[in-house]
């Protein structure tokens, strides 16, 4: 596997370094601890918003920093959750005196880190709530497995908790509109190809010519079914109905809709995805207020999407439209 | 016979090699039915643990797994860095101030740090994880102690139940961990963390074992 890299050791590293060099502006990064921090952090009394994740899903989490959305990321080693000396740090960069939310992925790494660092950080005073985003259909939840994943409603957890956040609100009240998101989001996603870690240089998993995974999550792991390879409309078919038949999203629902790339299929491809997408919820009565396409929780180069919705009100599309200025998402 | 500071450093050292040893045939095994990062990671978390306790000397055997612990906290990340970080500070919160352990002194730091691997990942027995190793292994330790075993031999029990129960991790179907979301398939595997859990109590049996 051929990759654009000087060092495998050192990708994470170097990463951050480009990323401290272009967008020096927004954001500024603190290098052991590894934490992306927002440039005029802390605000005072403003809830402080952080997350983070393995790397390998950029922009995901470093690329929404910002204002309007996160205030810090911890990036981990590729496809590794951070650990809780960089949550720690991160929590105290961002503390303005309101307390600092978490938002946390549910994959058990992520969790027991957050967890742990959510314990140092009340140690020293700050005020801390956490939120544990599970959206991800293809995973059957239970009271005697992991839960399911915490995939793309993340990432809108983040911009309309951010809003939040920048309009003034309390923690408790960030927090309850978090689960309040997560609660009414739905994803699953699939892949063409398996990615290649820079460590391992081996695919994370073998998938023939003609077979596609099925109810992937984002670190490369195996899919729930691997199945032959189906036209974009019979996949998305599949994907958003699992979706919609989950929360469930009903005829007169007003949706944003969520097209993701993995990181290796090209814009062209999301956009015939998005298309299939909007015949399958139109021929159901709901409708598409919203909407983001493009790459943005990634797989390294996995070739694949995800669909997530969230049913939208009034309050939660107002937030969607806020101003928002990060390197990786920017409008208003 | 019984287990002093220096065992403890040799048993840590011995860990880390082994664990470097075994770093592509971890990372095999996560990669079948996780991510593929467990021998990586472990791997840069044993060399930071042995960076940390350096050359020093002291002989409290508490503070030598603390450090070791705190190192992998901050070092290993995903589940594996939490979980492992808990067991080796659990053990040195019990052996605090310790020169010394006979038999007893050492299930009871081994029981103080599976307790806190089970309250911070909360899994059960036969959720096929690292615990599914390391139960096994505390209760044959238990069974050693008492049928009035030699030290050597016991931990020699203990790092043979840890086998056993590695083993048995193959047939299950994973309900904790990134194993769980493959639920069925994650069948016919044998779980990383219950791999390395059986090369930290083979270590120990080496190593105090001798």
């Amino acid at each position: 596997m051929k990759k654009l890299i000087n060092d495998p050791d050192a990708v994470v590293r170097e990463a951050l370094e480009g990323i401290e060099a272009a967008h020096g502006d927004r954001v500024r990064v603190i290098h052991d601890p590894a934490v992306i921090v927002r440039a005029d952090a802390p605000v005072q009394g403003k809830v402080g918003i952080i997350s983070g994740g393995g790397s390998g899903h950029e922009p995901m989490h470093g690329g929404f920093v910002g204002r309007g959305m996160l205030d810090a990321a911890c990036p981990g080693e590729v496809f590794t959750s951070p650990t809780p000396d960089q949550m720690l740090e991160a929590t105290k960069a961002v503390d303005g005196g309101a307390g600092v939310l978490h938002i946390v992925k549910n994959y058990t790494g992520d969790v027991l880190n957050f967890e742990m660092a959510a314990d140092l950080a009340k140690g020293e005073g700050v005020e801390v709530e956490a939120v544990v985003t599970n959206d991800d259909v293809a995973v059957q939840d239970s009271l005697y497995t992991a839960g399911r994943r915490g995939v793309g409603i993340t990432v809108i957890a983040e911009k309309i908790c951010g809003a939040a956040a920048e309009e003034g609100k309390p923690l408790a009240d960030v927090a309850e509109l978090c689960r309040k998101v997560n609660g009414q989001g739905r994803s699953m996603g699939m892949a063409l190809t398996p990615c290649v870690t820079p460590g391992s240089g081996e695919p994370s998993f073998e998938l023939a010519d003609d077979e596609m995974e099925i109810g992937i999550g984002i670190h490369g792991e195996p899919g729930r079914y691997r199945e032959k390879l189906a036209p974009a409309a019979d996949i998305v078919d599949r994907l958003a109905t699992a979706i919609v038949e989950d929360l469930p999203y009903e005829s007169g629902d007003r949706v944003l809709a969520f097209v993701n790339g993995m990181g290796g299929t090209p814009l062209i491809e999301l956009y015939v995805v998005y298309r299939e997408l909007d015949r399958i919820l139109k021929d159901r009565g709901i409708g598409i207020d919203r909407r983001l396409i493009g790459n943005y929780i990634t797989s390294l180069e996995m070739a694949g999407c995800s669909i997530t919705l969230l049913k939208l009100d009034d309050d939660l599309t107002r937030l969607w439209d806020a101003p928002v200025d990060t390197p990786a998402l920017r409008w208003g | 016979m019984s287990v002093t500071a220096a065992d403890v450093r040799a048993w840590i050292d011995a860990y880390a090699q082994t664990i470097a040893e075994h770093r592509v045939e971890l990372v095999k095994l996560d990669t079948a039915i996780g991510d593929g990062d467990h021998g990586t990671n472990m791997d840069r978390g044993m060399r930071a643990a042995m960076e940390k306790l350096g050359a020093g000397d002291g002989d409290d055997i508490g503070a030598l797994l603390k450090t070791v612990g705190m190192a992998l906290v901050s070092k290993v990340g995903g589940a594996a860095g939490p979980l492992y970080g808990t067991l080796f500070l659990q053990m040195g919160m019990a052996t605090a101030g310790r020169a010394e352990l006979d038999l007893a002194g050492w299930a009871a730091a081994l029981e103080a740090g599976v307790k806190g691997v089970q309250a911070r990942g909360k899994a059960e027995p036969e959720d096929k994880t690292m615990i599914d190793a390391l139960l096994p292994a505390l209760s044959a330790l238990r069974a050693a102690e008492g049928d009035g075993a030699e030290l050597g031999d016991a931990l020699r029990r203990s790092a043979d139940a840890a086998e056993e129960g590695m083993k048995a991790t193959i047939p299950l179907e994973a309900r904790r961990g990134r194993a769980s979301y493959l639920g069925p398939r994650s069948i016919g595997h044998q779980d990383p963390g219950a791999t390395s859990a059986h090369l930290l109590l083979r270590a120990a049996a080496e190593t105090f074992g001798r």
